[in-house]
């Protein structure tokens, strides 16, 4: 009986796990690997250049809700919500992949007090985070180089964390659903299209009848409309429907990930 | 009559038998499935603190599948289990942050060094940064692996992974070290390093489980231990107890031509207790080993290879399943 009651109050103490034990340790491994953190960000910036500016001095612009827009302009937010997008699904599917499958490291977390809810909500905060430096990073790309239309610009960097909140869960859900590298593939069959035309270098109006249906219903390219609406100040109440897209894509991505992982891994 | 204050945890005894005071595993008609399959068919456990108590049987037996739901990482399927006097179901990271965990296989985090695989594993359990640094550099010298603190995992061998695997799992300070083959697959010499750290937290009072398919490993750190077949307890004891029940004191061993050891068995039968025909051997349980090996000869019988040694559990696992520990 003793010991029962030594253990009643040793059970007390059990620490409170958050999560966050998982965000540092993915910032130790970060910091000694800073390059692969650096090449994830240079790809949306490099388009920004070749594209925007380079086949920018060829074309005008574009009309976005009534304002003519210049085209390096009309593309930056465009490789903004790509560069979001970027930071949080690179470390939700590779990343969580590697660990679930190949080096098991969740089943040595949660061999400590550590549950399945923190491994999501610390994944998916570093992912978030990951995204957050990226957008901001090309945030202040696009200040220098005189992209920014509107003072509206301020609440994009906020509008990028819905868009690493939506594909950061969305990404680790469906990465628990993978069996093995080639199952990566598809992840790139859904990317590469979508940062093609999800209205990141011309008009959705390019498109007709389902086809630009289709297109508006992608959650890049509802990232996309947001934070261009937000840097050239064409807000309406119509970007309230894209930031609910994304919220409700990522928190659904959140549940899956994480009834996922109980089964995985608390079988 | 004072009322207690409720903490929020159970505290009535657990239902499903006589509880014996103070265990640190109980558990009474545990069971676990996976879809139709049964791995664990209703075992009962007691094991008591600062005891070193093992699960002994070939792969397949039910042994990770019960210390998966001791680790509460696996939620029993039926019966009663308390691990700590707390129920896996309702306290998982209240039990998980008392034990030490060493699974089958290694889950080292391949993306961390040696040093920092420790560190970073003690704040999952709430351990402060310089305390944690402190208690891997000490965990790091108990396990030899000191020099390697830099090093990355894969430039690690098996028996050094192991090692460090052992280390983290100390981290926390255990109450109860649950060791899933803590040996299986390294060489002679690294297993033997790798008993003498066990053997050295048995006596600092640590309470170990073990699982393993050794009958070695078994007799050198188990007090107690239960064999384990086909998900049943088959038969348990200390080491010697169960020798000396299951089987004879020597065992004398006959190697003829290969496909002659069931013909001769029938000519032998009569020396021995109890006569096992293995493939490649003959095994002759008995009293006297040199005796009845001696009235072996008398009948004219030349075996290529003779061996007369004690009986081992080896022997008491072939005894109970007429199979032997490791195929």
């Amino acid at each position: 009986m003793a010991l029962v009651t030594a253990s009643l109050v040793r059970a007390a103490a059990a620490p409170q796990t958050t999560g966050w034990e998982i965000v540092r340790r993915n910032f130790l491994v970060y910091r000694r690997d800073w390059l692969v953190f650096l090449t994830g960000f240079l790809e949306p910036v490099l388009y920004l250049f070749s594209i925007g500016v380079g086949v920018g001095r060829l074309v005008e612009g574009f009309d976005v809700n009534g304002h003519l827009v210049p085209y390096a302009a009309f593309v930056a937010p465009g490789m903004l919500a790509a560069s979001a997008m970027n930071g949080a699904v690179l470390d939700a599917t590779f990343g969580i992949f590697f660990k679930l499958r190949y080096d098991k490291v969740y089943e040595g977390v949660l061999a400590t007090p550590m549950r399945t809810l923190d491994i999501a909500r610390g994944e998916l905060t570093w992912c978030l985070m990951r995204s957050a430096v990226y957008s901001l990073g090309f945030l202040l790309v696009m200040a220098a180089m005189g992209l920014v239309e509107s003072w509206w610009a301020v609440l994009a960097w906020p509008a990028t964390w819905l868009i690493g909140f939506a594909f950061g869960g969305a990404g680790m859900a469906l990465t628990t659903f993978m069996k093995s590298w080639q199952d990566f593939e598809y992840i790139g069959l859904a990317l590469v299209p979508m940062f093609l035309f999800s209205a990141t270098f011309f008009p959705v109006t390019a498109f007709d009848g389902w086809l630009r249906w289709l297109v508006e219903a992608t959650p890049l390219y509802r990232g996309v409309a947001l934070v261009r609406e937000l840097t050239t100040g064409a807000v309406t109440a119509d970007s309230l429907v894209s930031v609910l897209y994304l919220l409700v894509m990522g928190a659904i991505g959140v549940l899956v990930a994480s009834r996922r992982f109980d089964k995985l891994l608390l079988s | 009559m004072t009322s207690r204050p409720t903490s929020g945890v159970r505290s009535e005894p657990l239902p499903g038998g006589e509880e014996q005071a103070g265990s640190l595993i109980h558990a009474r008609g545990l069971r676990k499935s996976y879809g139709d399959f049964e791995a664990v068919h209703g075992i009962d456990l007691d094991v008591q603190p600062g005891e070193s108590f093992g699960f002994l049987g070939p792969n397949g037996a039910g042994k990770s599948s019960t210390m998966r739901m001791i680790a509460a990482v696996s939620p029993p399927s039926a019966g009663s289990l308390s691990i700590l006097g707390l129920d896996p179901r309702t306290h998982g990271p209240q039990i998980r942050a008392r034990l030490g965990v060493c699974p089958q296989e290694d889950t080292l985090d391949l993306e961390l060094n040696i040093r920092d695989n420790l560190v970073v594993y003690a704040s999952y359990f709430g351990i402060r940064k310089a305390e944690a640094g402190r208690r891997a550099d000490e965990l790091l010298d108990f396990v030899q692996l000191t020099d390697k603190a830099k090093a990355k995992v894969v430039d690690l061998s098996g028996g050094m992974k192991r090692r460090l695997t052992i280390a983290r799992s100390l981290i926390n300070d255990p109450d109860l070290l649950l060791l899933d083959e803590p040996t299986t697959g390294l060489d002679p010499q690294a297993r033997h390093l790798l008993w003498d750290r066990l053997f050295r937290l048995k006596q600092q009072g640590k309470t170990l489980v073990v699982t393993t398919h050794y009958m070695d490993e078994a007799e050198q750190l188990c007090d107690r231990l239960v064999v384990m077949d086909g998900g049943d307890i088959v038969a348990q004891g200390s080491p010697l107890a169960l020798i000396r029940e299951h089987s004879t004191r020597e065992v004398a061993e006959l190697r003829f031509a290969v496909g002659e050891h069931a013909a001769l068995a029938e000519r032998v039968a009569d020396l021995a207790d109890r006569v096992e025909v293995l493939p490649d051997r003959l095994l002759l349980y008995t009293h006297d080993g040199e005796q009845t090996l001696a009235r072996v000869h008398e009948r004219g019988l030349q075996p290529v290879a003779v061996l007369v040694r004690r009986s081992t559990l080896e022997d008491v696992f072939l005894r109970l399943t007429g199979r032997t520990l490791v195929d």
